[in-house]
């Protein structure tokens, strides 16, 4: 950094030195001049110099430099020099701002970043023309500098310009001045002859056709800004509750945007079509009583809402050439709409784009909250970086005071912990403990999933049980019941672990939760698919799997709602009236994220087979956030816990994608590529698999003539081909090492940056004492020097005293 | 200009608007046309400044609150900090005498205000945030964090009451961590550079160094 370093040194101005203008090649002569100072004092102190060191490693003992003294008993010059060294004056100065900014507008303009030679100044040799500066910057100097970032300012362009500006840690009165003097004047360019009647109506015809553009997009703008909602609900949560639970509720906003893209192209592409174009119901309608609101059965069965509904043929056909099933009822000017078809590529277009924003929103999070070296530096990191300033009522602030106190409390326990080791037993004890309650979780789990299994079974073999619709609801009841239980069974167990981190411990609770989930899927999707489908043999058995999953849908948001009254509206009551405490319970963000993830899987695996399954999980999702909003506000208090809440949505995002999106693809995957569908209903009732309707399609064409022949090659090299597969993962693997290899390569960096600028440091404490010595010297110098002529002023009046004595 | 209305001229919206962070997302697109009555800026920044004219205006007594004179007054420190977005914030004081311009650093006007919105607002970069973070936290004044300033700073974050402190063998020790963890030159104090790289590896801190009007 091209920063002037401000000395004073008695060293007379050489007239000579004025007037040249001091290159890079006569630096040895400066270099010189230099070593001949330093020798000129240090030949004087070289005894306090032997001194100096003497005495610092009587005090220190340490190899390690120290400042020589506290900073408050140094003297005014020294404490002078140091307030004025730069890595101070940044800090405070608005000079050192200035200039600070006028070399970022140099290297962003000039792409470089080795400043110019002509303005380098080496921090180790000072040229001698700087010599008769003061101490701090002075108006005069801070002019020039202003003066400099002015004329570079005019180089660049409007926007960078104002963007830099924009970014300056100045006052805004500053930044006006500054923009002001760095405006280029356009005063030549105005009054030009001639050309000027023409261009001035060609300009005002652009300036109004832009005008109105402009207004046109702001009206769009606003009406966005007008569709999103929530944005006082949000604020006033924040202002309660602090980020961590903000992150909750933005992560529900997530979710209905996804769910809101799916329901768009089911809508467009499968649903509308299919209204458009009613096929021949079956029978009469049966009678709507008001069951189906939860079993999903009954009158909705035979509608747009299920899969079993849908044609198989090819709609709005032209008479001439009839399809079996087909309606001869064309629309003028219609287009002929292959249903099969477009059920297919509707459901694997949607689960495509869907992938890739999940997957880009996940690599965006990832981006922003990670950071290299972020697990170190953890003290400063909580001290500097902890406070949330959009809290603003009183007690939620002192909340979070006192969650940042425990948080530090806990860090230094910590902290004392892994600098005094524990004793072997004392491990052994924890890792036993420890595997015992994995073990009993993970039984849980596992017994959970047999129960399902178990109970599902008995559910295909009682055959009472099947006429009855309510019968239907047992088996979502029960698992939506385990759903619940099993994790505060875990939350018990976990409080026998002893606590070493509690970020570890949100973490693991997460993770335990998790597997009891997909463990209870996996076996439900087993069900399905594999029994299921055997049993219901004849039968429409994709209808029977949808209205499972909408059943699982609505008794999860009907026990979610029990819960919420229970688990928090009477917990309060009973903590203030019969406990007397005063807190309120807190609000355990991890448990209802899984809640909301969960749900989000059921709608995934649930699309290929009830297409309005999305419009049922947004309403379900904008009820959730109203009711888990207001029992917030009544009931509950922050979690004490502490909450990254940037690295948590990442892990949340990832969930999202891995398991749960992973997981409803697999389970797509195999219903399009390996069952057979049901041969009474549906739009591939006549065929052996799903995917069937793609290669007849694709035959079709390739019948069709040559001009559509590249379709049917692309779908025979790429779409079959297990090589292209390989290829495309082969790439994908080979990025993902190149990465990780780059962020090591950045550790290494980083280590030996710290390395060289703890070097700098040891540099500069070494000067600082050196300096220190030299003042220290001078005033003593001056003491004894006016003693001395103290002196010299009293013996007179002594001697005469004695002559007189 | 007299009357009550919080209606700031178009020329100075646009120039707010261009030297702060505020309005960025209320922009769709921004042009400059410079013909001959002079360059026209538009923007639509109506919501966010005047929501902040509007609050600036109701700290004001009754006679000052037209715009011309509004953007002249100098607000009291008690007027500002009884903002609700300020009131519980134990850095209130300091976030005052830090964005203000008046020679005896006492009293905000409109445009210290605007700035204070600004470097707190959603799109402000985690830069100029952490800069105004450190001096926020310099609580002499001096351009870097002793071990003074770091134990004030610990208990405004906890609390300044007796029995909310941390005890003082604690506080050494934490402070002792702090220094070891960002210190990287050994002088014993935290400069502007190495604060920046400790926020830097803090992805949370331009989240929670907002304040939402």
């Amino acid at each position: 950094m091209a920063q002037p370093l401000a000395f004073i040194l008695d060293v007379p101005e050489t007239p000579g030195d004025q007037g040249r203008d001091l290159s890079p090649y006569d630096e040895s002569e400066v270099h010189d001049s230099f070593q001949q100072l330093i020798q000129e004092q240090s030949q004087c102190t070289a005894q306090e110099g032997l001194e100096l060191q003497q005495r610092e490693r009587e005090v220190t003992g340490s190899s390690q430099q120290t400042l020589w003294r506290p900073e408050g008993t140094q003297s005014t010059a020294t404490l002078r020099i140091l307030a004025s060294m730069p890595s101070r004056t940044i800090g405070r100065s608005r000079g050192a701002i200035i200039s600070q900014y006028y070399n970022r507008t140099v290297q962003l303009r000039r792409r470089s970043s080795r400043p110019l030679l002509g303005n380098f100044v080496h921090s180790a040799r000072p040229s001698l023309r700087l010599y008769d500066l003061e101490l701090d910057p002075t108006a005069r100097e801070e002019e020039e500098k202003q003066s400099l970032l002015v004329k570079e300012l005019q180089s660049l362009a409007v926007a960078q310009r104002d963007h830099m500006l924009r970014g300056m840690p100045l006052s805004l009165a500053e930044k006006r001045s500054l923009r002001e003097k760095s405006r280029t004047p356009r005063g030549k360019w105005r009054g030009q002859p001639g050309s000027g009647g023409v261009c001035s109506c060609c300009g005002r015809l652009r300036y109004a056709c832009v005008l109105a553009l402009h207004s046109l997009g702001l009206v769009l703008l606003s009406a966005l800004q007008a569709l999103m909602p929530w944005r006082y609900a949000l604020k006033r949560i924040g202002g309660q509750f602090g980020s961590s639970v903000l992150s909750y509720f933005l992560f529900l906003k997530t979710l209905l945007a996804f769910n809101a893209l799916l329901l768009l192209l089911l809508v467009a592409f499968i649903m509308g079509p299919q209204v458009a174009f009613p096929p021949a119901l079956p029978g009469p309608a049966p009678v709507c009583t008001g069951l189906e609101l939860l079993t999903g059965a009954g009158c909705f069965t035979h509608t747009v809402m299920y899969y079993g509904h849908y044609s198989n043929a090819t709609l709005n056909q032209p008479c001439g050439s009839p399809l079996d099933g087909s309606q001869c009822t064309p629309r003028v000017g219609g287009l002929p709409y292959n249903m099969p078809l477009a059920y297919l590529s509707t459901v694997g277009v949607s689960f495509f784009i869907t992938c890739i924003t999940l997957v880009y929103s996940m690599a965006h999070s990832f981006g922003e909250s990670y950071r290299v070296g972020s697990t170190s530096g953890i003290h400063a990191i909580t001290v500097f970086c902890s406070w949330d300033y959009k809290v603003t009522q009183k007690r939620a602030s002192r909340l979070q005071q006192d969650n940042i106190r425990t948080r530090l409390k806990e860090l230094l326990a910590e902290w004392q912990l892994r600098h005094s080791p524990r004793s072997v037993c004392g491990r052994l004890r924890q890792a036993a403990v420890l595997g015992l309650v994995w073990l009993l979780c993970l039984g849980t789990a596992l017994g959970c999933a047999v129960a399902v299994h178990v109970f599902s079974e008995f559910m295909i073999q009682s055959p009472e049980a099947v006429g009855q619709e309510a019968a239907l609801l047992v088996l979502p009841l029960v698992v939506g019941l385990l759903n619940l239980g099993a994790p505060y069974l875990c939350r018990v167990l976990a409080a026998l672990e002893p606590h070493d981190s509690p970020v570890l411990e949100v973490y693991v609770a997460i993770c335990r939760n998790l597997i009891l989930k997909l463990a209870i899927l996996g076996t439900l999707c087993y069900h399905w698919l594999g029994r299921r489908v055997g049993v219901l043999q004849g039968q429409c058995w994709e209808d029977f799997v949808g209205q499972e999953l909408y059943r699982f849908l609505v008794m999860d948001f009907v026990l979610m709602l029990l819960d919420t009254l229970f688990g928090e509206l009477v917990w309060r009551i009973i903590s203030e009236k019969k406990l007397k405490r005063r807190r309120k319970p807190e609000f355990d963000i991890a448990r209802n994220v899984l809640e909301l993830i969960y749900g989000q899987t059921l709608t995934w695996l649930g699309v290929l087979f009830s297409p309005l399954l999305p419009a049922v999980q947004i309403i379900k999702l904008l009820l959730v956030f109203y009711v888990k909003k207001t029992s917030l506000l009544a009931n509950c208090q922050a979690p004490r816990r502490p909450w990254l809440a940037s690295h948590m949505s990442t892990v949340f995002l990832t969930l999202l994608c891995f398991p749960a999106f992973l997981g409803a693809a697999v389970f797509l995957c195999y219903a399009v590529w390996q069952v057979k569908p049901s041969s009474t209903c549906g739009p591939f009732r006549t065929l052996d698999t799903m995917y069937e309707a793609g290669r007849v399609w694709v035959r079709h064409l390739e019948a069709a003539g040559p001009r559509v022949s590249w379709l049917p090659w692309v779908h025979r090299y790429l779409g079959e081909n297990t090589f292209f597969v390989f290829l495309v993962s082969a790439l994908l693997l080979a990025v993902i090492y190149l990465n990780i290899q780059v962020v090591r390569g950045q550790r290494k960096v980083i280590c030996l940056l710290k390395e060289q600028i703890s070097n700098e440091g040891e540099d500069k404490i070494f000067l600082i004492n050196k300096l220190h010595s030299i003042y220290e010297r001078k005033e003593r110098e001056e003491r004894s020097r006016v003693g001395t002529t103290e002196e010299a002023a009293a013996p007179p009046a002594l001697l005469t005293d004695e002559q007189d004595a | 200009m007299g009357g009550s209305g919080s209606r700031l001229s178009k020329e100075l919206l646009a120039e707010y608007q261009d030297l702060t962070f505020l309005t960025k997302q209320e922009i769709l697109l921004r042009e400059v046309l410079d013909n001959e009555t002079g360059s026209e800026r538009f923007g639509d920044c109506l919501r966010q400044h005047s929501e902040a004219h509007r609050r600036f205006c109701e700290l004001l007594p009754q006679e000052q609150r037209s715009v011309e004179s509004s953007l002249r007054a100098q607000v009291p420190f008690e007027q500002i900090l009884s903002l609700p977005e300020l009131k519980a914030n134990p850095f209130k004081e300091r976030i005052c005498r830090v964005f203000s311009t008046s020679p005896a650093k006492d009293s905000l006007s409109f445009e210290d205000f605007l700035d204070l919105l600004s470097v707190f607002s959603d799109t402000a970069t985690p830069d100029i945030k952490s800069h105004y973070a450190f001096r926020i936290f310099d609580f002499d004044d001096d351009g870097t964090l002793n071990r003074e300033d770091l134990s004030r700073l610990v208990n405004c974050l906890t609390g300044e009451g007796e029995d909310t402190r941390l005890s003082a063998s604690e506080m050494k020790q934490l402070i002792d961590n702090i220094l070891e963890e960002s210190d990287i030159d050994r002088d014993g104090t935290i400069n502007l550079s190495e604060f920046q790289h400790v926020i830097s590896r803090s992805p949370d801190f331009a989240s929670s160094f907002k304040i939402v009007l």
